[in-house]
């Protein structure tokens, strides 16, 4: 490997410049089947589809930082859609504008409970988060068929997933600016961020440092649950309906998106930019295969060869004789 | 002696606890039934049970090595649509078929293997990954939902034997015999177990760690792979669903915590995740059998599989070392 | 006598280190050959490169006159080298039979024969001296001392010709240690090549027939033991001249100081593990815990920063009767306690991040304002305590884990001191540490102490402990059974104490 190659990878950046380089590549690909693809008009939409995903993908990169995992995506994501469908219906005038904060602080509710799970009960990750998705689905059983609920999505949920109020950016995209760069500085310049990363990297040294490990790990999950739901709003928005099954989507993408931005799956390392190359490269791959028109066997196959292929270029573990 | 008993137990005792834990749970829901103890109730428990249970086993076997396969839900998939092309005809021609189905979910577990073992990727994220590709095969054979199965095949496996005993349960013992017990006392069983342990340790004192995963991965396709083509028995059919097999997926894991093995590896049992993945089934059923409401169940399965694997937090209560919750 | 094993001109090079340069080393059957050096000198490599665990560069191996390559640990086993190392190679969650019997277990049909197999362990369990190690024990349940007792019936069960250890009796109990000694001269005496590492020169010198020298991965030089000096040794080994003194002690406060202790003790109780405990240390006193390994003083360290729950006593800082209940609370400014744990690997450091962020980890507060941190701050307090211990990172941003062990230490240590701490908690922070930087740290102590803090030293080496402390708590199950300090304090004394034998009968 070349010196500059070499120290790119020491610092850690070398997946990002990989994904950054295979969405530009796929983008070339995607121009031979259609010449709209690279027109300003399909890249923006592009990213303003990203931008759900990138929003979900922001909440699972904490998680998987911290050296955990996050399987309630699913539901959560239609907790905050169905939710914030239904305060609309229930508050009325009130409801319109405290709809979009509802739905999200009940996915932050749910995301809270993981941590506590997680961090307190100490059950791991994988199996805590699995169940509470169970229960978020019995909730949302419950919710719609008991007590169905209005499930149209507001005009500002509406606005904000479908809307281009500044100069023509997708109101999406500029909400996942925010959030995004909300998160970068949370994990590069505050002492919260360094703690995760401690955190990930070995708890106990951590919590032999003195950081409250426990509130870390509370606080990364309320935010991926924050996000998750934040993310259901905006599809609500986007389709002007919250509907079951919303999030399924979403939970293998978002966790193939952070880990082709260079985070490490077992937590401790990971820049918050690759996650942003990973959703928009995830992104990419789907539209491109969808208008290819290859059937979606042929796209679930592409899907997950393109996975490993990255990863095994970049994504490859040490040798234990090393 | 006594001592030696005492090893044992402490070894095996989350199995033990499941193994309680599903009689008890089993006896109420044959109490509260309708029919009660009878041979058709017996056999459709046998008949959903089973299948579940030798996906759970087929996941313990990469948590054993402090892995996980997050496409055995989909290799199911696979063999099941596989299985409702090839399993028809002749006996003959059936059972060529089933060796197919059988050698398809092998080969899936061993690409597994591969990728993880000299790929160098973690597990989880390269399940993830080839599940969609065994699942986007499983929808090229499927697009729709339809095939056949010899059908005297199908007949016998999901009815009963003479003396009441449910044809499933003893392809499931069967399978335990001839797969999951030579696994356990074998060399490449044992050293499962050390890699999960500790993977440092274990290349230290000379364990083939590469082997060791192949055979595992390779193992746990094949045993996805068995129940996949169970499942086309008792279906009648084939059908790629990606719903199904990431249900499928998600209760093997939990089956395997409630069965008592841990996911951090290193210790465990196949039979306890079997009774974890019975305990789950039955109590599905039980909150149908005590009428709750449709709409409630969803929930309160969740909630009761929340608590389930939440019951190891019990443990920490005594723990007055808080080192000792850390790793 | 002929030599079993030789390596001849072996080279080893980690990305730009050289581990290993042109190293030669022959060690001969029915011989106890020790190594010796600092910390990077080239002993560990040396000793991974007989075992098989990595692969020279440049050079040969001959064992027994022919050339062989093992490029697999179980290779070099097979060839009859049995290597203990530092770190087990033991498997927490199998049984003492199983990890005994971990790699060519006798068969029966095609599985493993569970009977054969126990005996296997136990014959291998009794050569060791450790009878009393049920077969059937998850090792998960022994402590350090027996998994090491363990560990040394592993390698004894494969029937080798040449034994390693790498500072194999590091972990164990002084009894063990003299069990250990017994067993080496045992298999010395049968005809064994026994290759030992440690840093401890007493025991090279109670143990070893021949002496090697490495520094800076060359071989410097060989000779038969007893026949250079210490200070001769020593010399060889850091390449420079060094009165292997440690700093001048001030003189013992009075008794009747009437300043209030930094830290006060009393009637500290925990879990059957400690029992009235009762200490008091002032500013700039430096506090020794003495006594065998296991006797509390790891649990007492714990407590008083808050790891252990129900602990019941009083313990007043300042004056002040305060209640810690999690490291965060312990190192508050208002208590201002610091733990520099035994485990730098596991404890101390997050190896994966850099220097820098493992330095300011536990100080983050001081270089930030509302949670943002301030990095010029941080590199300003980060660079002047790299100055401060001479820590010898190249670069600040690399990885924590590519340093050495020593350096390693420093940084943990480092990383305490950024936050001022009041009372200093040092758990045997010289264990596996070069000669070099355990001075290094012996002078950074009294200078801690000289600077106005109070510091607790848990040492297993009673040298360390007699030489830094102003007086030493000697440990026994649990409690404190005495107090040494001035003349009292000697060697003599320790090990009566700690061995709970009278003083006067120990003379």
């Amino acid at each position: 490997m070349t010196a500059l190659a070499l120290k790119l990878k020491q610092n850690g950046q070398l997946p990002v410049l990989i994904a950054a380089a295979c969405t530009v590549v796929l983008l070339l690909v995607g121009s031979l089947y259609s010449r709209n693809f690279l027109s300003a008009d399909y890249l923006l939409l592009q990213l303003q589809i990203a931008s759900f995903l990138g929003i979900v993908a922001t909440g699972a990169m904490l998680v998987i930082l911290l050296g955990g995992i996050d399987l309630s995506v699913p539901w959560t994501v239609t907790v905050g859609g169905v939710m914030s469908a239904a305060a609309a219906g229930w508050w009325g005038a009130t409801g319109e504008w405290l709809a979009i904060p509802f739905g999200i602080a009940c996915g932050a509710a749910l995301g809270l409970v993981n941590g506590i799970g997680v961090a307190w009960l100490r059950v791991p990750s994988m199996i805590f988060t699995l169940g509470i998705n169970a229960v978020a689905q019995g909730l949302i059983v419950v919710q719609t068929g008991g007590f169905a609920p209005q499930d149209r999505a507001t005009p500002a949920m509406h606005l904000i997933a479908t809307g281009r109020s500044l100069l023509g950016i997708p109101n999406a995209l500029l909400v996942w600016l925010a959030v995004g760069l909300a998160t970068m500085f949370l994990l590069h310049r505050t002492t919260l961020g360094r703690a995760i990363y401690g955190v990930g990297n070995r708890e106990r040294a951590a919590y032999l440092s003195g950081i409250a490990t426990r509130r870390v790990v509370v606080l990364c999950f309320t935010l991926a649950g924050a996000c998750s739901a934040m993310a259901g709003v905006l599809l609500t928005g986007y389709s002007t309906k919250a509907y079951q099954a919303m999030g399924d989507a979403y939970l293998l993408p978002a966790i193939a998106a952070v880990v082709l931005g260079g985070t490490h799956i077992l937590g401790g390392r990971g820049s918050y930019l690759g996650t942003v190359v990973g959703a928009m490269l995830i992104t990419l791959l789907q539209s491109i295969l969808s208008v290819m028109q290859i059937p979606e066997m042929g796209r679930q196959v592409t899907y997950g060869v393109v996975i490993v292929a990255m990863l095994l270029v970049y994504g490859r573990g040490r040798r234990l004789s090393d | 002696m006594r001592r030696d008993w005492l090893y044992h137990f402490r070894e095996f005792r989350g199995a033990y606890a499941a193994a309680a834990m599903f009689v008890v749970i089993f006896a109420v829901y044959i109490a509260k039934h309708q029919t009660g103890w009878a041979v058709p109730v017996l056999t459709t428990a046998a008949n959903k049970g089973v299948l579940l249970a030798i996906v759970a086993m087929a996941q313990t076997l990469p948590v054993l090595t402090s892995g996980i396969d997050l496409s055995v839900g989909m290799v199911f998939v696979l063999a099941n649509c596989l299985a409702s092309h090839v399993v028809v005809g002749t006996p003959l021609q059936a059972a060529a078929g089933c060796v197919a189905v059988l050698a398809t979910g092998a080969l899936c577990g061993f690409i597994n293997g591969a990728i993880i073992v000299w790929g160098r990727l973690q597990p989880i994220v390269t399940t993830i990954a080839t599940g969609t590709i065994y699942y986007g095969i499983a929808l090229g054979l499927r697009p729709v939902p339809g095939g056949d199965v010899h059908a005297g095949l199908a007949d016998a496996l999901t009815g009963a034997l003479p003396g009441g005993v449910p044809a499933m349960l003893v392809v499931l013992v069967g399978v335990v015999v001839v797969v999951w017990l030579p696994f356990r006392r074998s060399v490449v069983g044992r050293a499962a177990l050390a890699i999960g342990s500790s993977e440092a340790a274990a290349y230290m004192s000379g364990v083939d760690i590469g082997r060791t995963k192949l055979v595992t991965y390779t193992l746990a396709g094949l045993l996805a792979a068995i129940a996949g083509l169970l499942l086309t028995f008792v279906t009648y059919s084939g059908e790629a669903s990606s719903a199904s097999g990431g249900v499928y997926t998600l209760n093997s894991i939990a089956a395997v915590v409630i069965g008592g093995t841990s996911l951090a590896g290193g210790a465990g049992s196949a039979i306890g995740s079997i009774f974890g993945a019975l305990v789950l089934r039955t109590i599905g059923d039980l909150l149908f059998v005590f009428d709750l409401e449709p709409l409630w169940q969803p929930l309160f399965q969740g909630v009761i599989l929340l608590v389930a694997v939440s019951l190891g937090a019990l443990q920490l209560l005594k723990v007055t070392d808080r080192l000792e919750i850390f790793r | 006598m002929e030599a079993i094993l030789r390596l001849e001109e072996v080279s080893k090079r980690y990305g730009g280190v050289h581990a290993l340069e042109r190293a030669s080393f022959a060690c001969a059957p029915g011989r106890i050959h020790a190594l010796l050096g600092e910390n990077g000198a080239g002993k560990s490599t040396l000793i991974k490169v007989m075992a098989g665990v990595v692969q020279p560069d440049e050079g040969r191996i001959v064992l027994e006159g022919s050339e062989r390559r093992f490029l697999h640990p179980q290779e070099a086993v097979a060839a009859g080298i049995a290597c203990i190392f530092q770190e087990l190679s033991l498997m927490p969650d199998l049984s003492v039979a199983d990890n005994i019997c971990i790699t060519n277990p006798p068969r029966r049909r095609g599985l493993i024969d569970r009977r054969a197999q126990r005996r296997i362990a136990e014959a291998a369990l009794a050569r060791a001296g450790a009878e009393g190690i049920h077969p059937l024990a998850p090792v998960a349940s022994l402590s350090l001392s027996r998994r090491q007792m363990v560990e040394i019936a592993k390698a004894l069960a494969r029937e080798p010709k040449i034994l390693i250890l790498d500072e194999a009796t590091s972990a164990l109990t002084a009894a063990d240690v003299e069990r250990v000694f017994a067993l080496l001269h045992r298999l010395r005496d049968e005809g064994l090549a026994i290759v030992y590492i440690s840093h401890r020169m007493h025991e090279v010198a109670a143990l070893a027939d021949d002496c090697s020298v490495f520094r800076n991965g060359r071989h410097v030089a060989t000779f038969a033991a007893g026949t250079r000096s210490n200070a001769e040794t020593v010399a060889m080994m850091i390449g420079r001249d060094i009165e292997h003194a440690y700093p001048p002690k001030p003189a013992p406060l009075p008794a009747s100081d009437a300043r209030t202790p930094a830290i006060e003790v009393r009637d500290l109780s925990w879990n059957g593990q400690l029992h009235d405990i009762a200490l008091t240390v002032r500013r700039g006193e430096i506090v020794g815990l003495g006594g065998l390994d296991g006797q509390g003083q790891r649990e007492l360290f714990l407590a008083l920063f808050g790891v252990l729950r129900g602990v019941s006593g009083e313990v007043r800082v300042e004056g002040e009767p305060v209640a810690v209940r999690s490291p965060r609370e312990a190192k508050h400014a208002g208590i201002g306690i610091a733990l520099v744990p035994e485990d730098r690997k596991t404890d101390g450091l997050m190896l994966p991040m850099s220097v820098r962020d493992n330095l300011s980890f536990a100080a983050l507060d001081r270089f930030s304002r509302a949670g943002v941190v301030v990095a010029s701050a941080e590199a300003a307090a980060v660079g002047e305590i790299v100055r401060r211990l001479s820590i010898k990172a190249p670069e600040l941003g690399d990885p924590a884990g590519t340093l050495s062990g020593g350096n390693q230490q420093k940084v943990v240590i480092a990383k305490w001191l950024l936050n001022a701490p009041r009372i200093v908690l040092l758990n045997d922070p010289t264990r596996g540490i070069d000669v070099g930087t355990k001075q290094e740290i012996h002078v950074l102590l009294r200078r801690l102490a000289d600077d106005g803090a109070a510091v607790l030293l848990y040492s297993t080496d009673y040298a360390e402990l007699i030489g830094c402390c102003d007086r030493v708590a000697v440990f026994l199950d649990g409690r404190i059974v005495r107090w040494l300090a001035g003349d009292d304090l000697n060697e003599h004394a320790l090990v009566a104490t700690a061995l709970d034998v009278a003083a006067e009968a120990a003379h």
